[in-house]
């Protein structure tokens, strides 16, 4: 490209946030690799950016199809043992999970 | 982590308004009342009368198993865009849903499927009537449609609450429950009404979304949660200042106690030089205080993208049409039409609106009672329980119990004692006023000869009373109809006693 724009440079730090938010673990020479991948990434989405003009609408979905509605009908529901049939651990009908200090909804 | 207790310092609150300006905001949540969730067939709990056993109304696409796929609920966007429009919004011509990301075992795939730069309701204004009559604008920012998370309860710790608790169960009815988020603006020129009309406008929002017919609204089910923004500033500063948000605000009475408290909370810490962490707070209905939660963090980096397994909404503008023209009538006009109409005066009428049993009055009146009997038992007996439980009157009993009681005094078969009896036992869920007096066999005695033979009785025992009668002393008759009512437990109407004794003593 000979644009003006120098490309954009994601950082190790900035890994390293993304994979927090994410709760996946990597390793130094992980984060450093990903870090040149995912700016080669974000460079070709900004060539794209440069092609594209104002009048082209942004797409966040290929296919064109808009409001693919069901009817407010009640269908099947899972049993509460199906349900609970991959739960690590579960009590009085309900998964149990490890408390969640400090957070709370 | 602060413990939810009292050693918040507080400023008295006149005092903290005269220094500071309140700045409101909030965020309301309501659950439809669909018959299905958002984007599963599975029956909706919010819609139904008792809560499901755990885990007993949930699909693939609730916990988010791998494979399953979303479909939108269509009458879910009908009732997003007819709410939309009575908060007086731009309906969007086109909308599209966003994953917003976030790991907490409330929701079993790691996200919420919510709405993000493209709400499908925005830019609105709601008109709030406040106790003395004031009209007040709120502005409204947006209502987006979202999906609701499963609800965990904390085990162990010593409050049973989440500080000290080991684990947490989880059950899972509750995900994918048809939401829709309600954001206001900054909510400013309030003043010392800040408290009042951050309770009236939560009550407009209930009134709203009841007259549609689109959630049973029921706060102490969390049908319609509220979460509060407060922020103060000082005289004459035109910046915003730093707000807490509060949470577990589940009645009407405490969304008024909550601002009133983080009022009077922030103005100490402000007066005292100190600065105001912006951060999630929790209201304790106990104590009547609010205890820090986290503070904003890494975690609100919420990473939205567009939801790449729902396509875009586009409501088509004959369906916003027909919607729009089959609005009811706004909470304030419904409040006017219904004063004129059951001829009360200001002053009952404001009892009403305070004690927030408007709506179903009106249903109860709807369901074939006369208004002031309908008055008489929600403003009494109704919400002398309802106070001394502190919940509202409206989730005690519903108005078409109201108005089968009524009718079951109006036509002699209960008296208003018995009827009391008997309105204890709906509200103890043991089914409708028919029911409970059959079950508990408490209809009013009408047939004579059982009032005859309980009437000789007494008159056996005081054989005075008769001549006392004769001679002109009929008050002489009240310690027979006492004697007679004692015996018939109360269940005989006293003026037909009255008739028969009188009867008695002239024949």
């Amino acid at each position: 490209m000979s644009d003006a724009t120098p490309p954009a440079v994601i950082t190790a730090a900035e890994v390293t946030h993304l994979a927090g938010l994410a709760r996946i673990a990597l390793r130094p020479d992980e984060i450093e690799h990903l870090a040149g991948e995912l700016t080669q990434i974000v460079d070709a989405v900004a060539r794209v950016r440069r092609v594209a003009t104002p009048d082209v609408p942004a797409t966040s979905h290929p296919l064109p199809l808009v409001n693919v509605l069901r009817d407010d009908v009640v269908g099947a529901v899972l049993t509460p043992e199906q349900v609970l049939a991959g739960a690590p651990a579960a009590q009085d009908g309900r998964f149990r999970v490890p408390a969640i200090l400090g957070e709370e909804q | 982590m602060a413990a939810p207790n009292a050693t918040d310092v507080l400023l008295d609150y006149d005092e903290a308004l005269a220094k500071y300006e309140p700045v409101l905001g909030f965020e309301v949540h309501v659950e439809l009342s669909t018959a299905t969730k958002m984007f599963s067939a599975a029956p909706n709990p919010a819609a139904g009368d008792d809560p499901a056993a755990p885990n007993t109304a949930v699909a693939p696409v609730d916990m988010g198993l791998p494979g399953s796929l979303p479909v939108v609920n269509a009458e879910a966007v009908r009732y997003s865009i007819s709410l939309g429009l009575a908060l007086g919004c731009s309906i969007a011509e086109s909308c599209r849903f966003a994953r917003k990301n976030y790991f907490y075992p409330d929701l079993g795939k790691n996200y919420q499927i919510s709405q993000y730069d493209e709400p499908i309701a925005f830019e609105g204004s709601v008109e709030v009537e406040l106790e003395d009559g004031t009209l007040f604008q709120v502005p409204i920012e947006r209502a987006h449609m979202e999906e609701d998370a499963g609800k965990l309860t904390h085990m162990g710790g010593a409050t049973g609450r989440i500080h000290g608790a080991d684990a947490a169960l989880v059950d899972y009815n509750r995900a994918g429950v048809p939401l829709v988020e309600i954001v206001t603006k900054p909510i400013f020129g309030a003043e010392h009404l800040a408290p009042q009309l951050a309770k009236a406008y939560v009550a407009t929002i209930r009134d709203i979304v009841r007259s549609l017919g689109i959630s049973r609204a029921r706060m102490e089910r969390g049908n319609l949660r509220c979460d509060a923004n407060v922020s103060l500033r000082p005289r004459g500063e035109t910046r915003l200042g730093t707000r807490t948000e509060t949470k577990n605000v589940n009645s009407l009475r405490s969304v008024e106690r909550a601002v009133r408290y983080e009022i009077q909370r922030q103005a100490a810490i402000l007066e005292a030089g100190g600065s105001i962490v912006q951060e999630t707070r929790h209201w304790h209905e106990d104590t009547g205080t609010t205890s820090a939660g986290r503070p904003k963090s890494d975690a609100d980096d919420y990473r939205y993208f567009p939801e790449p397994d729902l396509l875009p909404i586009r409501p088509s503008a004959e369906l916003v049409q027909q919607l729009r023209a089959a609005l009811p009538e706004s909470p304030t006009q419904f409040r006017r039409r219904l004063q004129a109409d059951y001829g009360f005066t200001d002053s009952e009428f404001r009892d009403i609106l305070n004690a927030n049993v408007l709506v179903e009055l009106e249903e109860t009146v709807g369901a074939g009672a006369a208004p002031a009997q309908a008055r008489k038992w929600w403003l009494g007996e109704i919400l002398r329980i309802a106070n001394a439980r502190g919940v509202e009157p409206g989730s005690l009993v519903s108005p078409l119990h109201v108005s089968e009681l009524i009718a079951l005094v109006e036509t002699g078969e209960l008296t208003d004692r018995l009827a009391r009896q008997v309105l204890e036992g709906v509200v103890a869920g043991e089914g409708s006023p028919e029911h409970v007096v059959k079950a508990r066999g408490l209809a009013v005695v009408s047939d004579d000869s059982a009032l005859l033979a309980a009437i000789d009785q007494a008159l056996g025992e005081q054989p005075d009373v008769l001549q006392k009668i004769r001679d002109g002393k009929v008050q002489a008759a009240g310690a027979v109809i006492g004697a007679v009512m004692k015996a018939m437990r109360g269940q005989a109407d006293a003026a037909r006693v009255r008739e028969l004794v009188l009867e008695r003593a002239n024949a």
